[in-house]
C-alpha cells in the first residue's frame, strides 16, 4: 500500500512551471529517497505535499486526498515535516520547540531522547544558540513526537560538518526502522544506507522510480544525477 | 524638584496610555504582519462602550462603575477587533497593500458612523470623585488618576506577557512571530492564534479608550486618529512585535512629551517625531526589535 500518491502535480511559482505533472508513489513502511540535481523541484514537491505552496493535480495520503487542505490539517492527518532549513524557532527553548510540536495525548519523548539524548540536557537552552547539527536534531525530533504515517525530510545533512553528518545519518537509520519516510538528500552514501525505493527528478518531472540498487551503477548515477557515486 | 517629580509621573501616566494603544498594534503586526489602521477604531468603540455602560446601565459615577466601564470597554474593543479580523483581515493575509487600504476604509466608515450617531463633541465619561484628587509625592501634588493609568498598564503588561510566556496559545504566538508557515506545518491552526491576538489587541485598545476618555475629559470619535498616530510611533520606536519594546518606547515618549511641553510649550510632538527619526536612522528595527523580523 502506498502512504503518499502524487498524480499529475503541477506547481507554478513566480511564473515558472516548477513541477510539471509529477506523479509517483511512496510505499508505506519504506524509506523513499527523492533524488535529482539542484533546482529540479525536490523541495517544491515536499512543500506541495504539505500544502505550503499552491498546486494542481492530486496528492493522496493512503486513500484520502489531501489536495487543497490547509497545511495544519495535512500535518494533523499524520504527516511530519522536517524542512530544508530546519526552521526551528530560534527564540524558543529546545523544550518549547518540542512542546509546540506535540499533538498526541501521549507524545513519544522516549523515542526522541533515546535518539538524541543531548536534547534532554538542553531543554532550557534557546534553540537559536544550538549548533547546526543540534538544530537538525530538534527539527527531526519534532516530527517523531507524534504517531505520523509518514515523515518528509528535506536534506537533513545539508551544511553539517562531516562528523555531524554521521550522527544525523545514524539517527535517520534508526528512524527509518520506525516509520515511512520520504527523504530528499544529496548525500548518496546516506541514501544508499537507508533508502528502499528511489524516485529521480529532472527539470520538474519524475524520470525514474525503482530500486536503490541502481545507485551502485556509476553510469546510472552519472546520467541521472550528474555525479559519480559516493559522497556528493 | 517638585516640578520634576510631577512631570515625570505625568509623563509615565501618558506613556501608560500610549502603551495601551500600542501594545495591540505591536502584537497584531508582530504576529500577522497586519498594518492595522483600524486600531484607533477599536479604541473609540471601547471608549463609547464604556460611556454607554456608565451612563445607561450603571448611571452612577463611582469606582465600580468606572472599573466596569474599563472591563466592558476592553471586551467591546476585543469583540469589534475579532469581527474586523474575521470579516475583513482573514481574507487579506500576506496582502499588505490591501490590508492598509481596507483597514483605513474600516476606520473611515466606523468613524463616520460614530460621528453621525454621537456627533464629534466630546461626551463626558463619568469618573469617580477621587479622580480630581491629588496625592503628594515628595512635595509634588500629582493627580491621582495618573496612577490608575500606570497601574492598568502594568496589569495589562503582566497579563499579556504571562499569556505569551506561560500558555500554549502564547507559545504558538511567539513561534508564529518567527515562522507562521512552520507553525502550520506542525499541525497548528495559526488562524486561531491570529484571532486571539486580535482580541487581545482590541481589548487593550478598548480599555485604553476608556482611560483616554477619562484623561481627555471626554469621549469623541475624533480621538482615534491622534492616538493611533502615537500608537504607531511607539510601535516603531519600540520594535515591531516587541511587547517590552512598546512598553519602553511608550514610557520614553510619554516622559519626553511632557518635559518638552513644559520647557518648550507646543514642541512636544515635534520632539517625538525627531526621536522617531533618530531611532529609525540609528536603530531601524526599534529599541527592542529584531533585525529582519
Amino acid at each position: 500500500m502506498n502512504a503518499i500518491t502524487l498524480q499529475d502535480v503541477n506547481v507554478f511559482l513566480s511564473g515558472s512551471h516548477v513541477l510539471q505533472g509529477v506523479s509517483f508513489e511512496v510505499p508505506s513502511n519504506k524509506v523513499t529517497a527523492l533524488l535529482g540535481r539542484n533546482g529540479v523541484g525536490k523541495t517544491t514537491t515536499l512543500r506541495a505535499i504539505m500544502g505550503l505552496i499552491p498546486s494542481t493535480g492530486n496528492i493522496g495520503l493512503f486513500d484520502k486526498s489531501i489536495s487543497g487542505m490547509p497545511t495544519y490539517k495535512i500535518a494533523q492527518s499524520g504527516i511530519g515535516y522536517v524542512p530544508e532549513d530546519r526552521d526551528i524557532f530560534s527564540t524558543l527553548t529546545v523544550a518549547e520547540n518540542l512542546s509546540l510540536a506535540v499533538r498526541d495525548a501521549d507524545p513519544n519523548y522516549d523515542l526522541v531522547y533515546s535518539l538524541f539524548p543531548e536534547l534532554s540536557q538542553r531543554g532550557s537552552q534557546r534553540a537559536g544558540t544550538l549548533s547546526g547539527g543540534q538544530q537538525q536534531m530538534v527539527a527531526i525530533a519534532r516530527s517523531l513526537l507524534n504517531k505520523n504515517h509518514i515523515i518528509l525530510i528535506d536534506e537533513p545533512t545539508k551544511g553539517l560538518a562531516p562528523k555531524l553528518v554521521g550522527e544525523v545519518a545514524e539517527a535517520l537509520s534508526k528512524v527509518a526502522s520506525e516509520t515511512t519516510m520520504l527523504l530528499v538528500e544529496q548525500n548518496l552514501a546516506l541514501v544508499k544506507s537507508v533508502a528502499e525505493h528511489i524516485v529521480v527528478m529532472a527539470q520538474g518531472k519524475v524520470i525514474f522510480q525503482g530500486e536503490p540498487s541502481n545507485l551502485e551503477d556509476d553510469a546510472f548515477v552519472h546520467s541521472m544525477l550528474g555525479v559519480s557515486g559516493g559522497l556528493h | 524638584m517638585d516640578t520634576f517629580i510631577l512631570i515625570t509621573i505625568t509623563g509615565i501616566g501618558l506613556g501608560a496610555l500610549f502603551f495601551l494603544v500600542a501594545s495591540g498594534l505591536s502584537l497584531i503586526y508582530g504576529l500577522m504582519g497586519v498594518l492595522n489602521f483600524a486600531h484607533g477604531t477599536f479604541l473609540v468603540v471601547g471608549a463609547f462602550s464604556g460611556l454607554w455602560i456608565s451612563t445607561k446601565v450603571f448611571a452612577t459615577a463611582n469606582t465600580w462603575t468606572f472599573l466596569g466601564a474599563m472591563v466592558f470597554g476592553g471586551i467591546a474593543g476585543g469583540i469589534f477587533a475579532l469581527i474586523v479580523e474575521r470579516l475583513v483581515i482573514t481574507r487579506l493575509y500576506e496582502r499588505h497593500i490591501e490590508q492598509a487600504l481596507v483597514t483605513v476604509g474600516v476606520a473611515l466608515v466606523a468613524g463616520a458612523t460614530l460621528s453621525g450617531w454621537f456627533g464629534n463633541d466630546p461626551r463626558l465619561l463619568p469618573t469617580p470623585h477621587w479622580f480630581i484628587n491629588t496625592v503628594t509625592v515628595g512635595k509634588a501634588f500629582v493627580p491621582v488618576d495618573r496612577f490608575l493609568y500606570i497601574g492598568a498598564s502594568i496589569v495589562l503588561y503582566i497579563v499579556l506577557a504571562s499569556i505569551l510566556r506561560f500558555t500554549r496559545i502564547g507559545l504558538i504566538i511567539r513561534a508564529g512571530v518567527e515562522n507562521r508557515a512552520m507553525v502550520g506545518a506542525l499541525g497548528i491552526n495559526v488562524r486561531l492564534a491570529f484571532s486571539a491576538v486580535f482580541f487581545m489587541g482590541g481589548f487593550a485598545a478598548g480599555l485604553g479608550g476608556v482611560l483616554v476618555g477619562a484623561y481627555q475629559n471626554g469621549v469623541t470619535p475624533l480621538m482615534s486618529g491622534s492616538w493611533l498616530i502615537y500608537g504607531f510611533i511607539v510601535v516603531v520606536v519600540g520594535g515591531m512585535g516587541s511587547l517590552g519594546g512598546s512598553a519602553l518606547a511608550a514610557l520614553l515618549i510619554g516622559v519626553v512629551d511632557q518635559f518638552t511641553n513644559y520647557y518648550m510649550p507646543g514642541l512636544g510632538d515635534f520632539v517625538i517625531v525627531f526621536l522617531l527619526a533618530a531611532v529609525l536612522l540609528t536603530r531601524p528595527q526599534g529599541l527592542l526589535g529584531k533585525v529582519g523580523r
